[in-house]
């Protein structure tokens, strides 16, 4: 346990506190989400993230949203295991046909009113499969989107800008 | 031993079954050998390799006009055999090697579902990749299919999948998916289960078939390179990597050494990053969050580094024919030394905790069993066959460069349970931190890449790489002017994935999301 507790110390507090890459940005978009959130959303957004037929690049984007350098929970941002207790719905991959209707059914469980995000370049324009026997393309093509987020996959940033955006919208 | 040394007490095997071979090329598609049969030899010549011994790898198939060609890939001391046959589109009809080999039985299916070749006596002709996108009777790889598929309409779900059902007193089903609670990939898991114990469990994926192999068709080289790295995301190095390797064979060119040089580096690097994501979600899985938030930190400081040196955290499209897009610069192989320094010593103490924690051990420690025998029937690979005894790695069985310069040691254990799949990983990243540093050491200098010619009609190609979930095999042919006719990509997930069913097996229903996460097989890369 003591060994635990000293990795911990050791490890230190890397939260906000990255070697380059985003250099404050993170501290000031996130502080923009945490204050649209307590003004507009009653201080929380819980998040139901699908995979309609991503590659499974963007989710492992959305993860590290979680990880001790994002951690976006102190934003008030969250991911909820079921859409009955989302407010919004992120959604990566180009829409797989074999997925269509699983996804539909997953915005008709999430309670209105309800926000939906594309999240990557599948999701915003089908990226790299397009549309085709198998694959309904974007996911505006399946449900009506509120905010599109390019990239392949985006960044943990930009996701984060990306919910900004909608949140601000 | 010398290459291929065994290859002909097969043949003569073969010959005594009066299976004729008709025509046997060590060229076309090297470093595989290749052997033309019968098409109604094909289920002897499968049965004669598994009682050989051989190692059951891959199966799929292309039309030309009228006839299909089907491959299916056999290795053995680490050589790589090919069956090759052909059979009439009107009537495609070829015995099964799911009798012999478990490890088929998805495959086969695969391609009846694609290109609607039966298997006579395959024993389960349920459909696996075809949910409700496209009808009964249709076959997406065939050259008559639009890849715009039929009339565009709604998809409706695939209700109808006759699972078996559940029987007995007390027993109840429960199915999960294919949206899963947390973020990852969907599917479809059917347990049946008495009490907490787990009595069976079924799989159904397909959810994101997204038509990759057909999606390919047309493609340039540059542009296939960039689809591979998209077959399954967390993989992108590998996989970019073995499609460029088939396609590089098939243009007759080899990239220069410090562009073989800097694949690797990329691929140790994916290896590492995936590893330790893994073994933070293991933990997790079995309520040690410490453990993910340790190594969730390791792995976001890797891929900034990873997007400092290649401008993608997942050096996404860094990989392309005839070489890579990015060079190492001079001084930074001396910033990675000393980034393998620090993880290493970062790890050490980790390690420690992880070795010394009863209650992880508690819980990890023969949970999630796999036999060796069922992990070699079943053709298992990457850490989930090293795990269960089966030692195969591409990268020392049939070494690609710069492995047949530089070796990479290969962690094998027997126990076979949650703890020894996370302990591969664990050994896994040392191993690859140290093959990376005397990497560095001796860097060829030179180009990062050549040009890659196009390709003249009907060359075809075979890659060999193994990626972080273990071996991936990759087949290209090219029709004119540089265009891809077939592509086709085996994840080693196809292997993997039914060892979970069999892993699962009496354990406790709250066990399954750390079974599963030991095995993490990507959905993407297998349902294509
Ligand atoms: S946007 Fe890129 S990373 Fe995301 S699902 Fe599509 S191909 Fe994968």
């Amino acid at each position: 346990m003591l060994r635990i507790l000293n990795r911990i110390r050791h490890a230190g507090l890397v939260t906000e506190a990255p070697p380059p890459v985003d250099d404050g940005e993170l501290q000031r978009v996130g502080t923009e989400v945490k204050r649209v959130l307590e003004a507009r959303y009653g201080g929380s957004l819980a998040i139901r993230e699908v995979d309609a037929g991503s590659c499974n690049g963007c989710e492992l984007e959305i993860h590290a949203l979680n990880n001790p350098y994002y951690d976006v929970e102190r934003f008030g941002v969250h991911f909820v295991a079921s859409p009955r207790h989302a407010d919004a719905l992120l959604v990566t991959g180009p829409v797989s046909r074999h997925m269509e209707a699983a996804l539909r059914r997953t915005w008709e469980a999430t309670p209105d009113p309800k926000i939906v995000i594309a999240a990557g370049q599948c999701a915003c324009d089908g990226g790299e499969f397009g549309t085709s026997y198998a694959s309904c393309g974007a996911v505006a093509n399946v449900l009506p989107v509120d905010v599109s987020i390019p990239g392949c996959p985006p960044a943990p940033i930009e996701l984060l800008r990306g919910l900004r955006a909608v949140l601000q919208g | 031993m010398s290459r291929f040394d065994w290859l002909s007490e097969y043949l003569a095997r073969l010959q005594d079954e009066h299976v004729l071979v008709r025509r046997g090329s060590a060229t076309r598609l090297a470093p595989a050998h290749a052997l033309e049969i019968d098409a109604e030899d094909w289920g002897r010549a499968g049965q004669e390799a598994a009682a050989f011994g051989c190692r059951w790898a891959g199966l799929w198939a292309d039309q030309h006009g009228d006839l299909f060609s089907v491959f299916c890939l056999l290795e053995y001391g680490g050589d790589y055999l090919i069956l090759c046959t052909d059979t009439a589109v009107a009537t495609p009809l070829l015995p099964s090697h799911t009798p012999y080999y478990p490890a088929a039985d998805r495959l086969e299916r695969h391609l009846q579902d694609m290109f609607g070749i039966a298997f006579g006596d395959h024993p389960d002709t349920r459909r696996w990749t075809r949910h409700q996108a496209w009808p009964e009777g249709r076959y997406p790889l065939r050259d008559d299919f639009p890849v715009t598929g039929d009339a565009p309409r709604e998809t409706p779900p695939d209700e109808e999948y006759p699972f078996p059902r559940a029987q007995g007193a007390g027993v109840y089903e429960i199915p999960v998916g294919p949206v899963h609670a947390g973020i990852i990939e969907p599917g479809h898991f059917r347990f049946q289960a008495v009490g907490e114990e787990v009595l069976k469990l079924e799989e159904r994926l397909g959810y994101v078939h997204k038509g990759i192999e057909k999606i390919a068709v047309g493609r340039d080289p540059r542009a296939l390179a960039r689809l591979a790295g998209r077959v399954s995301g967390d993989s992108t190095v590998a996989h970019a990597w073995a499609a460029c390797q088939a396609m590089e064979r098939a243009a007759g060119i080899e990239p220069p050494p410090r562009a073989q040089a800097l694949r690797a580096l990329l691929a140790e690097r994916e290896r590492v990053a995936n590893h330790m994501g893994d073994i933070g979600a293991i933990c997790n899985d079995v309520g040690f969050a410490f453990a993910l938030y340790q190594f969730s930190r390791l792995r976001e400081l890797w891929q900034r580094r990873s997007s400092e040196l290649f401008g993608h955290r997942f050096m996404m499209d860094v990989v392309i024919p005839g070489g890579v897009t990015a060079d190492l610069p001079r001084e930074a192989a001396a910033r990675l030394r000393e980034d393998h320094r620090a993880l290493r010593a970062e790890l050490r103490a980790l390690y420690d905790i992880l070795e010394d924690h009863p209650s992880l051990e508690d819980r990890l420690l023969t949970s999630g069993r796999l036999t060796q025998d069922t992990a070699r029937r079943l053709g298992c690979l990457g850490y989930v066959g090293k795990a269960s005894g089966q030692g195969f790695d591409v990268r020392q069985a049939s070494p690609y460069p710069p492995y047949d310069r530089l070796p990479v040691a290969v962690p094998v254990f027997e126990e076979g349970d949650v703890a020894a799949r996370m302990r591969v990983r664990m050994e896994e990243i040392l191993a690859a931190l140290d093959f990376l540093d005397r990497l560095l050491e001796t860097l060829p200098g030179g180009d990062i890449g050549c040009d890659m010619p196009a390709p003249e009609a009907g060359a075809e190609g075979i890659g060999f790489v193994e990626g972080w979930r273990g071996e991936i095999v990759t087949y290209v042919r090219f029709a004119g002017a540089g265009q891809v006719a077939r592509f086709f990509p085996r994840d080693p997930s196809w292997f993997n994935w039914p060892a979970l069913e069999r892993i699962v097996l009496g354990n406790i229903v709250p066990d399954f999301p750390v079974c599963n996460k030991s095995v993490n097989g990507s959905y993407s890369g297998h349902d294509l």
